[in-house]
């Protein structure tokens, strides 16, 4: 064989191992029940969960709690997935700007003993200039 | 009065430029073409040319009229009104306009139309075919602004600048009422973007990506006139300059968001700046294979691929970043105006034509005769860009995730792929190895360069070899680097170093000239360290000691939660030990614009919605008055700096303002790191969390205290003692008459550490009574004198407490994260010398070509325009 071939070969089999590689380390949207079964099997894997904020009439959000005087790391809310399935979830950081006015929020972790444990939020914000125009900003209780 | 010219002339000059383009492209297709007869090629090439000086002058027509609108505060047009305010500064009045997706394609227009010029001006022979393909990217990048409604079929082309408000939001009320409605002020620039880099890091990443068309120009020029490997030597220097202009515009943008954007680190794994470095890759691959392109045909082969991908993913980037298909994946990708489609059109118009043409001319592209020697410079340097492909494949193939879900949506189907959870993880686990082994390379690489070492001829290369792992083991032991893959990529950046400046010191003394490679690799193996501190050693110094957290739920005892205990409370003026550092939060700064240094925020009072404050007293820094009690000065707006002291273990005392931007219309706050930079170490924090320095306090419902003299009694869970009432002669902010007399009580309240001294007065002035509260912001607390009662002896005080003002900070140690600065110095001037020594080659080979052309010119009439 020649050498171009063998060397052929090795790239094509690292392209596949980067393929194979990005699809299992790929997360997965899903809802609140798939993610309870997830955990349930024992499947440690984190997914991202979309979903809203739970809001009264008026637009007040409710089951929110952050008291930076308790302790700044601890912030939880509940969020209603789009199968209207609602849960609390946790998120072991400070509460990320902008929090209160985001109108979608994906979550990214895992549920542990029926609460989500959150390692990143999404937010959608109504455009801070304009109505009707959304932006995604991005908090992460992960080391940097 | 609604100055409707400017946008009608810059909309019509969008239209006359996107005309003029494909004019051009016709033209100078047709001068390129080897079918078009002789005689009509310079007639072609001239009308080419004039029509090119056309949309040159509409382009730079447009922009003056998109900057005359924003620069003259004409708020009746959507976009001055949008991103644009009265109290932006000129810096940033600059940069609002590439603000939007409008702007910025303009800016891109721009530069393409300078560079374009550039082409034609130095080099003749190419100009035809070159800038065939130059206008017809052109003609693309102006549709994109051209908002142009076809009629009858309901479709819109591009999304122009010039739109009034009215246009743009019909539904509001306000037409209604007054059709002529100008608003008094602009909805202004984002804060987090009120920075330099916003004014440099947008035009140098646009000229980044607008010269790598250069490259693919020239490679298609070269394949459609059979210049199968001429076309090298003109692309080469623009390739180099290319690379150098994109890699400092990504690099621009690291930084922005380390030292600014307070994204905690400065890469972040995000779409965006991954579909910025890919092509950056790729064409450092490219740049590789060109350079040997000449001697071998399969390099020749790579390099017509390579140049041709990297501007093929410069249009997948922006088809990425701009159609909205990364939706939830990007923190600052732009929203979608509806290009989605035309961006489509775009990137596949030039795959498709591209690719078709390289199989075209595949055929007659020549091969190499025989194998080549693993011992050859080709095979190393092939080695090499093949790595550099395959890093880039592996941050492309997990970049488009969302583009995969796009596309099992439009057959029908349901992907539901998300970006990996645990980023940094997923890109490091490849990025490490394949970086490892590519600085690796650049050392062997150089050295078979060189031809310092060949075939049984490899002792030259022991000596750098067993330096190097002299100086990783010493580094390793001293620095405590335990991890393998960290101990792999150490070596290696160290080999690249000590291999590459072994090659410089060798040749900087034949021809200087030639060193920019070395120098170069040098300068990514500086940077490769300086990433591997500074990321995988980074500490958070600032944990949550409080132990407060214990007393709550189950959850917080659990596996991990312990990483995340990573930011601390502070109080005003309350000492709080955050690992080897004292800290004190002191007081809130704010920023005038005519003083050198920040001011305490007590030291005035701000004009809400306006950038000016009174000052409530003389306004001294530095022994210099810059103002006097009652002035008005003023300030940056929304820009609070809060004043931390880190009392280091020796004594040592240094400060930092990390700065929280409070934007009332934007709500929340904005916060951005100070840094204390040492040589070894960044010491980096940033407030997360504040109380609202604008807010006033919200006091809590009057407690009343009747004591005596020597009492003590408990507010707000502080004890407290009347130490003594007395006479005095001055109380602020009231004038004493005769007759009048004025006593202040003195109170002692105890805090854990710490005792303060609150003295509430009491004033009889002309018969009637005054009485003047003292508040105390460290407490929280407000202390009225209320009573004397002379019968009992007694005193009595209303006492009013509020929240005590507090941030929640964060801090991290960032070691050797300087390498990474140095390093990137290092790479651009490695990159500039590279560029001139391509660029010289170039214009030496030209003049010669010109030269024999001329010689030729008095036997036969030939055609040269």
């Amino acid at each position: 064989m020649k050498k171009i071939q063998i060397f052929g070969l090795v790239i094509i089999a690292v392209a596949i191992g980067i393929i194979v590689s990005t699809a299992g380390d790929a997360s997965t949207y899903v809802d609140f029940s798939k993610a309870q079964d997830m955990a349930t099997d024992g499947d440690n894997e984190s997914i991202h969960v979309v979903g809203r904020l739970k809001k009264d009439a008026a637009g007040q959000i409710l089951d929110m709690q952050y008291d930076p005087k308790i302790d700044p790391n601890y912030f939880t809310f509940t969020l209603v997935d789009n199968k209207n399935v609602a849960k609390k979830v946790v998120y072991m950081s400070t509460k990320p700007q902008d929090f209160d006015k985001s109108e979608q929020v994906v979550v990214i972790g895992k549920m542990h003993n029926g609460t989500f444990a959150a390692e990143k939020i999404l937010m959608k914000c109504p455009s801070k200039y304009e109505n009707g125009k959304l932006e995604t900003t991005e908090a992460s209780a992960s080391k940097s | 009065m609604i100055h409707t010219t400017i946008g009608s002339a810059g909309h019509l000059l969008v239209i006359i430029a996107f005309v003029s383009a494909l004019v051009a492209t016709f033209a100078y297709f047709k001068a390129g073409m080897a079918n078009t007869p002789l005689d009509d090629v310079p007639t072609w090439k001239r009308f080419a040319r004039a029509t090119y000086v056309i949309h040159a002058a509409a382009v730079f027509g447009v922009v003056f009229s998109l900057y005359w609108i924003i620069g003259n505060h004409y708020f009746e047009y959507h976009y001055a009104w949008k991103n644009s305010s009265l109290s932006l500064p000129t810096g940033y009045t600059i940069s609002s306009f590439w603000q939007e997706q409008e702007g910025s394609f303009l800016l891109w227009i721009f530069w393409n139309v300078i560079l374009g010029s550039i082409l034609i001006f130095t080099n003749r022979s190419w100009e035809a075919p070159v800038m065939t393909v130059f206008a017809l990217v052109q003609a693309f990048l102006t549709s994109m602004i051209l908002g142009v409604v076809i009629p009858g079929l309901d479709l819109k082309i591009g999304s122009t600048p010039f739109l009034l408000l009215k246009e743009v939001m019909p539904d509001m009320p306000v037409w209604k009422m007054d059709p002529n409605f100008i608003p008094k002020d602009g909805n202004g620039m984002n804060p987090l973007l009120q920075n330099y880099w916003m004014v440099i890091h947008p035009p140098t990443l646009f000229l980044g990506f607008a010269t790598t068309l250069i490259p693919f120009s020239f490679a298609i020029a070269g394949l459609w006139t059979r210049k199968i490997q001429e076309w090298i030597r003109p692309a080469l220097p623009w390739a180099l300059f290319s690379a150098m202009i994109l890699g400092i515009g990504i690099l621009m943008g690291a930084y922005w968001a380390y030292e600014t954007l307070n994204f905690g680190s400065y890469w972040n794994w995000d779409p965006v700046e991954n579909s910025s470095i890919v092509p950056w890759l790729i064409l450092v691959a490219a740049i590789h294979t060109m350079i040997i392109g000449r001697k071998n045909a399969t390099a020749l082969k790579t390099s017509f691929i390579l140049t041709i991908a990297t501007f093929i993913l410069i249009l997948y980037s922006t088809f990425m970043t701009r159609s909205g298909v990364l939706g939830n994946a990007s923190v600052h990708s732009f929203t979608d105006l509806g290009l989605s489609g035309q961006l489509l059109i775009y990137l596949l118009t030039f795959t498709i034509l591209a690719i078709s043409l390289l199989v075209y001319r595949w055929k007659s592209l020549p091969s190499d005769e025989a194998e080549v020697s693993t011992y050859s410079q080709e095979f190393w340097i092939f080695i090499g860009a093949t790595l550099l492909c395959l890093s880039g494949f592996q941050i492309l193939a997990t970049t488009s995730i969302p583009v995969y879900n796009k596309i099992a949506e439009a057959f029908g189907g349901v992907l539901n792929m998300a970006l990996p959870a645990d980023q940094i993880g997923h890109y490091n686990k490849f990025q490490l190895w394949f970086f490892s082994l590519i600085i690796v390379l650049t050392g062997i690489g150089q050295f078979f360069w060189w031809k310092r070492i060949g075939k049984d001829k490899l002792q030259p290369l022991y000596n750098p070899f067993l330096i190097s792992l002299v100086i990783s083991a010493a580094v390793i032991t001293f620095q405590g680097v335990k991890d393998i893959q960290y101990i792999a990529l150490l070596t290696a950046a160290i080999f690249a170093i000590v291999s590459n400046g072994t090659i410089l010191l060798n040749i900087i003394r034949g021809n200087y000239n030639l060193s920019g490679g070395a120098i170069t690799h040098i300068g990514v193996a500086l940077m490769l360290i300086g990433i591997l501190f500074s990321s995988a050693y980074t500490k958070v110094v600032s944990i949550n000691n409080s132990g407060l957290m214990i007393s709550r739920s189950e959850e917080f005892t659990s596996n991990d939660n312990k990483e995340n205990k990573e930011n601390i409370t502070l109080w005003l003026n309350k000492p709080e030990k955050m690992g080897d550092y004292m800290l004190t939060w002191r007081d809130v700064r704010i920023e005038p614009l005519h003083i050198p240094e920040y001011i305490s925020k007590s030291w005035v009072d701000m004009i809400e919605g306006d950038y000016k404050a009174v000052a409530l007293r003389d306004i001294v820094v530095n022994e210099k008055k810059y103002y006097s009690k009652g002035d008005t000065l003023e300030i940056a707006p929304e820009n609070f700096y809060y004043e931390i002291d880190y009392r280091d273990p020796t004594g040592k005392i240094f400060t930092l303002f990390p700065r929280v931007q409070i934007n009332p219309r934007m709500g929340g706050i904005v916060s951005s790191p100070d840094i204390n930079r040492k040589l070894d170490k960044d010491l980096y924090t940033y407030v997360a969390m504040v109380t609202n320095p604008m807010a006033e306090p919200v006091w809590s419902p009057t407690e009343n205290f009747t004591i005596s003299m020597r009492d003590t009694f408990f507010v707000n869970d502080y004890v407290a003692v009347l130490d003594n009432v007395v006479r005095t002669e001055q109380v602020e902010g009231v004038t004493l008459g005769e007759g009048d007399a004025a006593v202040k009580a003195v109170i002692r309240i105890l805090d854990k550490e710490k005792e303060f001294t609150v003295t509430p007065s009491f004033v009889i002035r002309d018969r009637m009574v005054a009485r003047k509260p003292e508040v105390n912001k460290d407490l929280g607390m407000r202390i009225q004198f209320q009573e004397i009662n002379p019968q009992t002896g007694q005193f009595s005080f209303a006492v009013n407490t509020t929240q005590r003002d507090y941030i929640v900070m964060k801090a991290t140690e960032k070691p050797l994260i300087n390498i990474l600065w140095l390093g990137t110095f290092v790479l651009v001037i490695g990159f500039i010398m590279a560029t001139v020594r391509r660029f010289r080659d170039f214009i030496k080979m030209r003049d010669k070509e010109t030269a024999s052309v001329n010689k030729s010119k008095g036997k036969i009439p030939a055609h040269t325009v």
